[in-house]
């Protein structure tokens, strides 16, 4: 699904990121492919916020190409906390040398959320004459300088687990920080690889890949990436067979699997050189690659998705057994599962925002059943 | 001659921010600050939530060792939910917890530690055939070639200082370094084996785990792991120790404090859980010369230095903390813990020193012993620099052959998983050894809910900053003595540092009580 110049030039002129595009940067946009170093390989500045390091582990994991391939190949590599050489002001005079001499010409990877209260001292990154730099201002100087931005991780993307309420250090994305750049959000938690890569070799031959409304590439997180519609338990799902308990067999809704709202191409592409996946595992959709992910406090992982009313159905969720007949119904019908799960997802959604208002009524994996008892 | 501060900030090829500033007298380090400078608040998010929610999130603190806190996570739930997981459960939890030592060990050898040693330009007096080699020869020649200021990224440029001079061992290194990448890629392929994916696993729950069980993932493991075990014995323990000896000075350089502490991990059965008893790693506290008995009732923190304005010298179930971001006279987000009000290190040297002292695995007490003999050097020696990644490696070759025992164990026709229920009210605590040293959780649930959830953290016990008395942290007592040889290229301090494997992401975290907004009930970190 890789996309043609002029595609994307028409794709430009409405908005990606949710951001209208301006034509002070398109220009920078299209001369992408020419923007490299000397030998074509892109100039990437990866700078790490308030992040777990996951997400730089994650694209390590990658196996075609392998990682020493896309360091010589595919990148270069100027700075990267977790593998550079470099360290100290050594360090931090790379991010200096490139974001002045390669104005405009290198890409800006951040992982991790960022911290605006406490006038972000609650993630510093060296000194300056003896004072802290926040990363607030490491994060505004270098996109300033930048290409363009790719916010890995569901910190980077959404603000992710740190950015969860209470929110105790106002972690944010990178979109709430910089506003007038392009911005390609690669959410999960972590991301796959072939995310990751696959995006920035978009960058690099084709311009920015087609993004959905919030700003992630559709070939890997399009509408027609709902984890649910292509689960290798869906036939379960459609004969009403439902585990239980972890561990049994069945269609995971009833313990809580997010995949029917959650958008990402794992259910196919599998994870760790394709040996699992997060479903095939036994361990539900935990809905890594959404903005709700991880939710408010009351919200559970594993708790079930809520009731939603499908249009020529019986009441999705009012027990399992039925969800499973009636959308295997709906099937029969003509009118198709993935109209059903999108209807799903925008209820979830709005539950999910109701739960997270109203803290103190959460919902409690088996609080009933063990009220019973 | 007059002082000299040097700041290494930040303090990179580790987990997470870190900054070192050393004070230097005569070409040696005289004072040290070790400052942890990022925050998150992780645990306050946890409360409210339904407890099962607390394994894949608490993973999530850190993305270089995830499974051990998802592992001291479901310990602590086991505890709480007053349930256990059948064999295969028990096995898979620690397979999938070994699985991570072998990525991060090797990760943190390879690609975090040794370019410290290593000089990776000796790759351009490359003669051999070896068509990956050449590739990178290549490469780093056309940069160099081309004049572009960015050659060798992310490998250039460096701190200049004493490397290894021998193009052979070099460039053994280095493609050990490459094939280390392919290594630690299929420990994690054995690792989502069980787990679904990694990092940050799927399968961890309470009563278990919920990977199905077949014979063909077991193969899948046990393939990966033949591979491993090669690369082990043969390439990583070599490696070690082959750089180990053309550096003995680092065998008396970053000694540090001395006094050792290890929960232990590992366990054979349930019964071992949180106990020490039939664990792979022993449980023990080495204090100035003498092997102890472990007890969690001794643990306090300190916050004087630490930027949280509240109480100190608190038992970490008790403590109070808010935290302060401009505090005057603090300067790290880590708080200092103390064992009965001892400096403790935590780590792969202190279970060496742990195992070594107890006796309990006299098979890893014999490996010690042979490599000492081999390196001709003391047992005192150990505690140094290159002792810890020694240490490192030797645990991590006898943890791949237990890993074979445990994969003979698992039947495919038993259960994974035993069912719990959520109590409405209940306390519970994890105990578990994590790649860079001893980890604890601890859940407190009321009305089916966290009420309160702390950890306590290798990095916190390893890289905080002084206790309120003024003793100084691991990290900050190993540099003292520490020779600097060119102030502007303090390659030694990262050295130092590094061979503790620090993960700061870990190490700084908070957690809360909602009684009070303001105040927040925190743990050891």
């Amino acid at each position: 699904m890789l996309i043609t110049r002029k595609k994307f030039l028409q794709i430009s002129a409405g908005s990606i990121a949710g951001i209208a595009l301006s034509n002070l940067w398109l220009p920078k946009l299209l001369n992408a492919s020419n923007a490299k170093n000397g030998k074509g390989r892109l100039p990437i500045i990866w700078f790490q916020s308030q992040a777990c390091s996951g997400c730089p582990v994650s694209l390590i994991n990658t196996e075609y190409p392998g990682i020493d391939e896309v360091l010589i190949e595919v990148i270069t590599l100027e700075f990267n906390p977790v593998i550079m050489g470099a360290q100290g002001d050594l360090a931090m005079d790379i991010i200096e040398r490139v974001i002045d001499e390669q104005a405009g010409q290198f890409i800006l990877v951040v992982d991790g959320s960022i911290p605006i209260e406490e006038d972000g001292l609650y993630c510093t990154v060296g000194e300056i004459d003896g004072k802290p730099v926040t990363a607030l201002e490491w994060i505004k100087k270098i996109g300033k300088s930048s290409m363009a931005i790719v916010a890995v991780g569901s910190c980077a993307a959404w603000g992710g687990i740190p950015a969860a309420p209470p929110n105790p250090t106002g972690a944010v994305p990178v979109s709430k920080v910089i506003k007038d750049k392009p911005i390609i959000n690669i959410p999960g938690c972590p991301p796959h690889p072939d995310w990751m890569i696959g995006s920035i070799v978009h960058v690099l031959k084709y311009g920015v890949p087609e993004l959905d409304s919030l700003g992630r590439p559709i070939i890997f997180f399009g509408p027609d990436k709902i984890v649910h519609d292509n689960c290798e338990l869906r036939q379960y799902f459609d004969a009403g067979i439902f585990a239980k308990d972890f561990g049994e067999t069945g269609c995971l809704y009833e313990l809580g699997c997010k995949g029917p709202v959650a958008h990402c191409d794992v259910s196919t592409r599998g994870w760790n050189s394709q040996v699992n996946w997060c479903n095939r595992s036994g361990g539900p959709c935990i809905g890594c690659t959404e903005p709700f992910f991880p939710g408010g406090t009351g919200s559970g992982l594993y708790e079930k998705l809520p009731a939603a009313e499908v249009p020529g159905l019986a009441k999705i969720n009012a027990n399992a057994n039925t969800i499973g007949i009636a959308l295997g119904g709906a099937v029969a019908a003509g009118i198709g599962a993935h109209a059903a799960a999108r209807i799903v997802a925008t209820k979830y959604r709005q539950y999910k925002e109701e739960k997270t208002r109203e803290k103190g009524t959460p919902y409690i994996l088996k609080e009933k059943d063990n009220e019973e008892e | 001659m007059s002082k000299q501060t040097i700041t290494v900030d930040p303090l990179t090829r580790i987990e997470g921010h870190l900054k070192i500033k050393v004070e230097v007298e005569n070409g040696v380090v005289v004072n040290a600050f070790s400052s942890g400078e990022m925050f998150r608040g992780w645990e306050i998010i946890l409360q409210d939530r339904s407890p099962i929610d607390a394994p894949p999130i608490v993973q999530r603190i850190c993305g270089v060792c995830p499974m051990p806190h998802g592992i001291a996570s479901v310990l602590a739930l086991d505890d709480a939910f007053d349930v256990n997981p059948p064999e295969n459960g028990l096995l898979i939890r620690n397979l999938l917890l070994a699985a991570e030592f072998v990525h991060s060990h090797i990760l943190h050898f390879y690609h975090l530690a040794a370019l410290d040693y290593v000089d990776i330009t000796a790759i351009l007096n490359y003669k051999g055939v070896d068509p990956k080699l050449n590739k990178i020869k290549d490469w780093v020649k056309a940069d160099i070639d081309s004049g572009t200021k960015s050659a060798g990224a992310p490998f250039l440029p460096r701190y200049e200082g004493d490397y290894i001079t021998n193009v052979d061992v070099n460039v053994q290194a280095i493609a050990s370094y490459i094939k280390a990448l392919e290594i630690r890629r299929k420990a994690h392929e054995m690792l989502a084996i069980f787990g679904g994916k990694v990092p940050h696993c799927q399968t961890l729950f309470a009563g278990g785990v919920s990977t199905n069980l077949t014979l063909d993932r077991i193969i899948a493991f046990q393939s990966r792991l033949a591979e491993i075990r090669n690369f082990v014995n043969n390439v990583y323990v070599p490696d070690v120790l082959a750089i180990a000896s053309l550096f003995p000075n680092y065998f008396k350089i970053g000694k540090g404090v001395g006094n050792f502490l290890s929960y232990g991990g590992f366990p054979d059965s349930v019964e071992s859980n949180n106990t020490g008893g039939n664990t792979f790693f022993s449980n023990g506290v080495y204090i100035a010369g003498n092997l102890q008995e472990f007890n969690p009732k001794l643990i306090s923190e300190y916050v004087k230095f630490s930027k949280f304005s509240s109480g100190s010298n608190l038992y970490p179930q008790n403590g109070q903390t808010v935290p302060d971001a401009k505090k005057q006279g603090a300067y790290s987000w880590l708080k200092a813990p103390r064992y009965d009000n001892n400096v403790v290190e935590v780590g792969p040297l202190a279970r060496a020193v742990v195992c070594y002292l107890k006796g309990q695995n006299l098979e890893f007490k014999n490996l010690i012993d042979s490599v000492l003999t081999k390196l001709n050097i003391d047992f005192s020696d150990l505690i140094s620099t290159m002792g810890r990644h020694a240490a490192r490696a030797l645990e991590l070759k006898l943890l791949v052959d237990k890993m074979d025992e445990w994969l003979d164990r698992l039947n495919p026709s038993k259960p994974v998983h035993n069912k719990f229920k959520i109590p409405k009210t209940s306390d519970g605590m994890g105990l578990t050894e994590a790649a860079r040293g001893s980890l604890g959780h601890w859940i407190s649930i009321d009305n089916w809910r966290i009420k309160n959830y702390q950890a306590v953290v290798p990095t916190t016990w390893n890289g905080g900053p002084r206790d309120d008395s003024g003793n100084l942290g691991p990290f900050e007592q190993a540099l003292i003595g520490t020779p600097i040889a060119d102030p502007k290229n303090p390659i030694e301090v990262g050295r130092v540092i590094r061979s503790f494997d620090p993960c700061l992401a870990c190490a700084v975290h908070i957690l809360g009580a909602k009684e009070e907004n303001i105040e927040l009930k925190v743990c050891l970190c």
